[in-house]
């Protein structure tokens, strides 16, 4: 782009924005108020609309669709494939049948072409996909035929239908352009239910319903995703009516609780927040520490004060509710046991009430990320827990810039979750060879077992199989926990109650872009008054 | 004149040079990493080497210096090129957004600077009075109140209390057109708020100078020989009282840049503000470089502008800088 070209856009935005006021003179006020509108405020925008680059690889994108996609329950379900796929015995061949006659919002037919050129562009290593990680499996992609696509995997890798929910992009536009700066980027073509007819960046992104869309016209006919960062702001511009749903902070959620007009909606989550325990510090390398502190911790506590209740304890990346999560390895609270172990490893109480073990000090630092209140909150509950268990830990504030080179032998207060299945989050967290590659195992964990265990748990094609090998997983952690898991937080969102329709999926560690109680808005209904 | 302009004109190009090296050198130096910056959440499931390739394709791992020059040689041709943190080239980001940022800090400058002078002029013409308390007060509030702070209280007053103004966007949340009368009622408010907060720095200008110049001799001849009141302030109090105003202006640039920041921010108005904190602090040469570059010109503008009008007011100033 020359000079001359920015200088005419700069002047054109001015003019358009001057004749299209001239053309248009009446304006609406409160315009959020028709049942056929909805207009929900979020806390962050995506840096691209580009699936190339990442966005709505998790599904729920509004102008795509993935090959499947979840139901309410995060079961999978088929979108642009006819079906399930189909998965070879050794597990390593998925073949997915396409659904037919199926439009891009051009126009243009959707066909196993498109498939196969997302997914290569996502592989290539040109493409700046910062998630392409995820995808290592995956050794061909390929079409056969129009409607039959086929993808090899390097190893046998049960959760790999998880990762066909990201969404599909049409080859005959983005293929013909910079993928990484492309005009493709803001102006997306898509198969999904929503159109999208505008993005202010820094302020808005909005939708207007698909009339051809494959699974039916939805009747909420404009959505809109404004983007306020300040919760204050948001939550005083929904009490103003200006918005219909908002993400909010418990403290602020809590204001709408008497309005009769407005639901609050708890989505429950797998956002998990943890303490991690480097094994390359000589006293969160112990195991007697790394045992008493995970049950000298007041979870319960942290979940009444500090999440306002919208939460739950956490033992592990899954959540107690969860189909995965083995009962029987919950730790309630014990201080007096957390003190029996620490005796007998030899941590004798000194004169300051700092237990020390030849000559070592029972004192450590924990990290959190600056200007996070709820990661600040955890991490002070948590120094002051262990310091009922005669365990200093100093916390400290820092940027990730400040954190990360310090994260194989100090303590870190980090967050986390994906919902779709137990080796997400796992793998990354637990296995050994991961220890300190970016931000896998920050703990730098290591215990043969589990390595074991999670390895099975992602090769194995048999449901069974795989439940044993994480209920190992979680009964390891328990002998030798890598991490203190402190909380599950729930979401809260504030939605007008006006519709039928809206719920909560379980949500990952991201929320309120792709998942909030508008992850379904194509299936919403105006409530008959 | 022409020849003042056209010299600052010259000796801004070594000042926006330095600038921009300058601008290369301390984000290299600052412990921000664009890799992990571009990557966001999912940098903290991506393996290394996945990092490693990014900060290869993203040519991060290359000296700051190489990196300038290879910017400034594509500057010149008019290529900005890309913004890695918003995923299209920087000349967009900036069409895209400067437009509304002129317009937002034009508004609140024309507030700033007419109701300042207004309330200057009246307060010194009866200095000490109760309009001069009153304003004199109110702009020492105003000096001490941060701008965001200002736009939350006016978001709670008039959007909330009241009902009367928007209190966000740049139109309806659920509009997807710009109307003239649609992004005048959103400009309101944090026009209002920005040219607010940068109009004690005026009213207090104002106030002293017109005051000073109606205590000067010529003045008090003036009224002496009878001319009327009308004259004296029109005529002497404020020509040479307006003075400072004068080069006030240019040097209010940076601070309205500033102000414009966050009253952006506070009002979710899609202006180059916000971009340019990301920019910052993401590390995006290209656009860093860019938006510099148009702040550096924005002051080395104002601060002309300022010079010229002094000239113009006051003949004893010659052009010759």
């Amino acid at each position: 782009m020359t000079a001359r070209t920015v200088r005419g856009a700069a002047g054109a935005t001015l003019a358009t924005a001057l004749i299209t006021g001239l053309a248009a003179c009446s304006n609406p006020s409160g315009a959020a108020s028709t049942a056929d509108a909805a207009v929900v405020g979020i806390a962050t925008e995506p840096e691209s609309l580009s699936p190339l680059l990442g966005y709505g690889k998790d599904g729920n994108s509004k102008i795509f669709d993935g090959l499947l996609t979840h139901d309410a329950d995060m079961k999978l379900k088929p979108a642009l494939a006819e079906a399930l796929p189909e998965v070879s015995a050794d597990g390593r061949t998925y073949t997915y049948r396409l659904r037919r006659g199926v439009k891009f919002s051009d126009g243009e037919p959707f066909t196993a072409k498109d498939v196969e050129f997302t997914y290569r562009t996502i592989l290539d290593p040109k493409t700046n996909n910062a998630s392409r990680t995820e995808l290592d499996a995956v050794e061909s992609v390929t079409a056969q035929g129009a409607d039959k696509v086929v993808f090899t995997l390097k190893y046998p890798y049960a959760p790999f239908a998880e990762r066909t929910v990201l969404p599909i992009a049409p080859e005959h536009v983005a293929g013909r352009q910079d993928v990484n700066s492309g005009e493709f980027t803001t102006k997306p073509v898509g198969t999904g239910p929503y159109l999208l007819t505008g993005w202010s960046k820094g302020e808005k992104i909005s939708f207007r319903a698909n009339p051809h869309y494959w699974g039916g016209e939805p009747a909420v006919k404009k959505f809109t995703m404004a983007v306020v960062k300040d919760d204050d702001v948001r939550a005083t511009r929904l009490r103003a009516g200006e918005l219909d749903a908002a993400i909010l902070p418990p403290n602020l959620a809590r204001g709408f609780a008497q309005d009769k007009a407005r639901k609050t909606y708890a989505a429950k989550t797998f956002d998990y927040r943890n303490v991690t325990l480097p094994t390359h510090h000589p006293v969160t390398g112990d195991v007697a520490v790394r045992r008493a502190l995970d049950i000298a911790v007041d979870r319960q506590a942290m979940v009444d004060k500090l999440l306002d209740d919208a939460g739950k304890a956490a033992y592990g990346p899954v959540p107690t509710d969860s189909r995965w999560f083995t009962p029987g390895t919950e730790r309630p609270y014990d201080l007096e046991r957390a003190g029996q172990i620490l005796d007998e490893a030899g941590w004798k109480t000194a004169d300051d009430g700092i237990r020390a073990k030849d000559g070592v000090r029972a004192s450590f630092p924990l990290w959190y990320t600056s200007g996070d209140k709820i990661r600040q909150d955890h991490a002070l509950a948590f120094a002051s827990d262990a310091k009922k268990a005669g365990i200093e830990v100093k916390t400290e504030a820092g940027t990730w810039e400040v954190i990360e080179p310090r994260m194989k032998t100090d303590a870190v207060l980090a967050g986390g979750g994906s919902p779709a299945d137990p080796d997400f989050d796992q793998y990354q967290l637990l296995t050994s060879s991961l220890a300190g590659d970016g931000f896998n195992n920050m703990a730098q964990y290591a215990n043969p077992a589990v390595d074991r265990a999670v390895a099975d748990g992602r090769t194995s094609g048999d449901p069974a199989a795989r439940k044993a090998a994480y209920d190992t997983v979680q009964r390891e952690l328990v002998q030798n926990p890598g991490y203190v898991f402190l909380t599950h937080i729930d979401h809260l969102y504030v939605v007008n109650d006006k519709w039928e329709g809206p719920s909560t999926q379980v949500e990952p560690h991201d929320h309120g872009l792709g998942s909030g109680p508008w992850w379904n808005v194509e299936s919403w209904k105006p409530k008959r008054k | 004149m022409a020849r003042m302009a056209g010299r600052r004109t010259l000796s801004a190009v070594p000042v926006l040079l330095a600038v921009t090296f300058g601008v290369f050198a301390v984000a290299a130096l600052s412990p921000f990493d664009p890799v992990k910056a571009y990557a966001g959440t999912a940098g903290l499931t991506a393996s290394q080497a996945q990092l490693d390739q990014l900060r290869a394709n993203l040519g991060a791992d290359r000296p700051f210096p190489a990196r300038w020059w290879d910017w400034l040689a594509s500057a010149l041709t008019g290529d900005l090129g890309d913004s890695a943190v918003m995923r299209q080239p920087v000349a967009d980001v900036i069409a895209e957004r400067l437009g509304w940022s002129a317009l937002l800090a034009g508004s609140a400058f024309a507030v700033a600077v007419l109701l300042g002078t207004l309330l200057g002029v009246l307060a010194a013409r009866r200095q000490g009075g109760a309009l001069d308390r009153a304003a004199s007060g109110l702009a020492y509030t105003l000096e001490a109140a941060p701008a965001f702070w200002l736009g939350l209280l006016a978001v709670w007053f008039f959007s909330v209390r009241l009902g009367l103004l928007p209190s966000g966007g740049l139109t309806d949340a659920a509009d997807d057109t710009v109307t003239l009368s649609g992004a005048a009622t959103h400009l309101v408010l944090p026009a209002l708020v920005l040219g607010v907060s940068q109009l004690p720095w005026f009213f207090l200008y104002v106030r002293q100078g017109v005051a000073d110049a109606l205590a000067e001799d010529p003045v008090r001849g003036a009224r002496a020989r009878g001319l009327s009141e009308r004259r004296v302030l029109l005529g002497h109090g404020l020509r040479s009282g307006m003075l400072p105003v004068l080069t006030l202006i240019g040097s209010r640039v940076p601070e309205l840049i500033t102000g414009a920041l966050l009253v952006e921010t506070v009002f979710s108005w899609p202006g180059i503000a916000a971009a340019t904190v990301t920019a910052a602090t993401s590390v995006d040469f290209p656009l860093l470089a860019a938006l510099t570059v148009l702040a550096t010109a924005a002051v080395l503008v104002g601060n002309l502008l300022s010079d010229l009008l002094y000239g113009l007011a006051d003949p004893r100033v010659g052009f010759d800088g």
